[in-house]
């Protein structure tokens, strides 16, 4: 059981951000929920690469016959990572420009784009 | 060089549609070619022919695209008036209409 | 010569990245080479490309392995047959994307330097230009799940940059924000999915996984994010929201290679499909889940194209309505993928159809794009109850949209009738309602177009656009390029079929070449 709790953490951070991105209608809000699913997802792929009593995946010095935690998913996590800080950049950038010209970041008053 | 296309229950060849097209056109023109060639541009001759009414002037005349096919739009207002509110513009709705197709397509993979 | 020929899927990527990390320096240093550099470098990233297409078509298979030396096999024998280096696998399908990517971002590079000749900013936006270019062909040549999610995301990156570019009083911006977050939400579920199957394989490569799957709970809960989210990048309904929003505040050039960023993502989902999951699962259920999403966009892109009244949305709305056309005959090979019958006598024939859709697809929706681009560049409209009687002053442009207008509906002697007769024909087969619908939404396409076509060039020549003149010559030079695509592959079927497109269905047909490829032994 305590080894299911990192997924069960993940399961509940998707559900809050989901419903942050779902129902919150101001745009900051919703980079905000969209950096915590980054966060789930993050989280999720880290906690796939545990083995029980493992150590840090370098081999110098490394005491015999133990097991270590796959290195493989730190590498996907830090790309990830470093794609949510462009994404989110990005995503601020374009809110503060739509600031600057409607004047709100509501989602339902920024809707000149419709039908 | 043009060879048939086909489709396993019949065969397109373009090279025939091209022979079809260009004896049509040559007809066409032939009978063109057998036309009034004299005539005085720019006076009467060549106004189009309105029951007598003046021409407006060009921009009046011109259909805008957006009232063509209202015919259309107008028959199929239950399909519209449903359908255009729901590209809403706001960006919760879509990915609400995500979520439901992750849902619907799960359900649907599951059940059969 | 031959280190170059040898690392070509290197180069593929390498070339666009070097030349776009180039052009800020370009830009501030040397400005007056800048147009030069960039039809240059993207000149020289479809040569790449075209190159590395050729080869896969007459040599098979092209497995590099990045990092090793040449000629190693994918799985070194000390592994115990297992790759661990990063690979690209390039097959029939890749190859085929590749070529399509190729002629269209060539192209449209020639229209956006005299389009974009007033603007300010230009070195950040080839520059930008250029990576999307290399991560579409990046995402249509690797064979590595992980590398594949990088390339979305930088396709959704810089596309969701350049469709910002012209503001326009805030709503290219509003535009970019509803495609850059529908895209990032696909994207984390991409990767949620890359997780699930990694943890149960234990392995990245898609060959690998290939090779192991089986159906369970968790694997079925992975295919079914996969579809979502990379039937939204291809923009099939009911993900399609942010597509109109995005495509009708782009750039015109722009628009035409989202188009093709697009179709990487059909191409995802269609490796998913076939290659990664192969035939361990009910395809005729899957099958019916993708014909439902193809008949569902083309019935509702069509109609909601009527009514629409600025340009640029209208003909988004009709990529959403193409794109269905793909999808409907690519389900219907999928679903009689088990049967061997069905297969020879209509599904190969589906299959192909789907395929060749793709590429005519990117040709006359670029070519449209282009053309109504020049239309707004001119006259600074884009509503159609603003314009008239353009053919009067802009005789070359109302000839391409022509063309591609025709192309679109499925006129002969065009390429979309070749490929619209090969999906008729072969979804009659299988199901007589979905060919009867394919055929009405056929006939709308061409009404609405008809629509377009005489508001924008037909009629009197109306004293405001007395003084429009015709586009720039490089423009016109861009669209020509398309043309010849769209006349060229209406009148020789018959070879890019054989040729182009019965390589890519075979690849996709059987997954096992695309195993024995990689694990098997390699290039």
């Amino acid at each position: 059981m305590i080894a299911n709790l990192p997924f069960i953490a993940v399961a509940l951070l998707i559900g809050i951000a989901l419903a942050t991105i779902l129902l919150k209608k101001n745009m900051i809000k919703m980079v905000m929920g969209l950096a915590m699913l980054e966060g789930a997802v993050n989280l999720f792929l880290v906690t796939l690469g545990y083995r029980e009593n493992g150590i840090a995946p370098i081999f110098t010095n490394a005491p015999e016959g133990a097991d270590m935690v796959l290195p493989t998913v730190q590498a996907l996590t830090l790309t990830n990572i470093v794609i949510g800080v462009a994404t989110t950049a990005l995503m601020l950038v374009l809110v503060m420009v739509i600031y600057k010209k409607y004047g709100t970041v509501n989602a339902d008053k920024m809707r000149r784009l419709k039908e | 060089m043009i060879g048939d296309l086909l489709t396993g229950y019949g065969f397109w060849n373009p090279l025939v549609w091209v022979a079809v097209m260009a004896t049509g056109l040559l007809v066409a023109w032939l009978i063109w070619r057998c036309g009034e060639s004299d005539y005085d541009k720019g006076t009467e001759q060549t106004k189009p022919y309105l029951s007598g009414n003046d021409e407006p002037e060009k921009g009046a005349v011109h259909i805008r695209g957006g009232n063509m096919y209202w015919g259309f739009t107008h028959a199929l207002k239950g399909y519209y008036d449903k359908l255009i509110p729901l590209h809403s513009g706001v960006v919760n709705d879509y990915l609400v209409w995500f979520l439901i197709g992750v849902i619907v397509i799960f359900v649907v993979v599951i059940m059969v | 010569m031959n280190v170059l020929l040898d690392n070509l899927p290197a180069l593929l990527i390498a070339v666009p990245l070097f030349c776009a990390f180039l052009l800020p320096i370009i830009g501030r240093f040397v400005p007056k080479i800048r147009d030069a550099w960039i039809i240059c470098a993207s000149f020289a990233a479809s040569l790449v490309a075209v190159i590395t297409a050729f080869t896969v078509y007459t040599k098979g298979t092209i497995v590099y392995v990045f990092g090793a030396a040449a000629g190693s096999p994918a799985a070194p024998i000390d592994s115990g047959g297992i790759p661990f280096r990063i690979i690209f696998t390039i097959d029939g399908f890749g190859a085929f994307m590749l070529l399509s990517a190729a002629i269209v971002s060539f192209a449209v590079v020639l229209y956006l330097v005299s389009s974009q000749k007033e603007r300010t900013g230009r070195s950040e936006f080839y520059a930008l230009y250029l990576l999307l270019t290399a991560g579409i062909f990046g995402m249509v040549s690797t064979g590595d799940m992980f590398n594949f999610f990088v390339f979305l995301e930088i396709n959704s990156l810089a596309g969701a940059a350049l469709v910002s570019y012209h503001r326009r009083g805030g709503l290219a911006a509003e535009g970019a924000l509803k495609y850059l977050i529908v895209n990032t939400v696909g994207g984390l579920m991409v990767l949620f999915s890359i997780g699930l199957l990694y943890a149960q394989y234990n392995s990245l490569n898609m060959a690998v996984i290939a090779s192991q799957i089986s159906l369970s709970t968790l694997n079925i809960i992975a295919l079914v994010l996969f579809i979502a989210a990379l039937a939204m990048k291809a923009g099939s309904v009911p993900f399609h929201f942010a597509t109109p929003d995005a495509y009708s505040v782009a750039p015109s050039g722009i628009t035409a290679v989202m188009i093709v960023a697009s179709q990487a993502g059909l191409y995802g989902l269609f490796r998913v499909l076939f290659t990664l999951y192969g035939d361990a699962f009910n395809t005729v259920t899957l099958g019916w889940v993708i014909i439902v999403l193809g008949v569902l966009s083309m019935v509702i892109g069509v109609t909601m194209a009527i009514p629409q009244k600025d340009v640029k949305r209208l003909l988004a709305y009709h990529a959403v309505s193409q794109t269905g056309y793909m999808l409907l005959g690519v389900g219907v090979a999928l679903a009689v993928l088990g049967d061997p019958v069905a297969m020879t006598s209509y599904g190969q024939t589906a299959m192909e159809g789907g395929l060749f859709h793709i590429i005519n697809h990117a040709m006359y929706k670029g070519l449209l794009f282009l053309a109504v681009g020049a239309v707004i560049y001119r006259t600074g409209v884009w509503s159609l109850n603003k314009m008239g009687g353009l053919g009067h002053n802009m005789k070359w442009t109302m000839i391409f949209f022509l063309i591609g207008a025709l192309a679109i509906a499925g006129i002969p002697p065009f390429n979309g009738f070749a490929s619209k007769l090969m999906i008729y024909e072969s979804v009659f087969a299988f199901n007589p309602a979905l060919s009867i619908i394919a055929m009405v939404v056929s006939i709308l396409t061409l009404a609405s177009f008809m629509k377009v076509f005489h508001s924008m060039f037909m009629g009197p020549q109306l004293p405001e656009y007395a003084e429009v003149k015709e586009v720039p010559k490089l423009m016109i030079a861009g669209m020509v390029i398309l043309t010849i695509f769209v006349i060229g592959f209406g009148l020789f079927p018959d070879l890019v079929v054989n040729n182009l497109v019965a390589p890519a269905a075979d690849a996709l047909i059987n997954n096992s070449a695309y195993i024995t490829a990689v694990l098997g032994g390699g290039l």
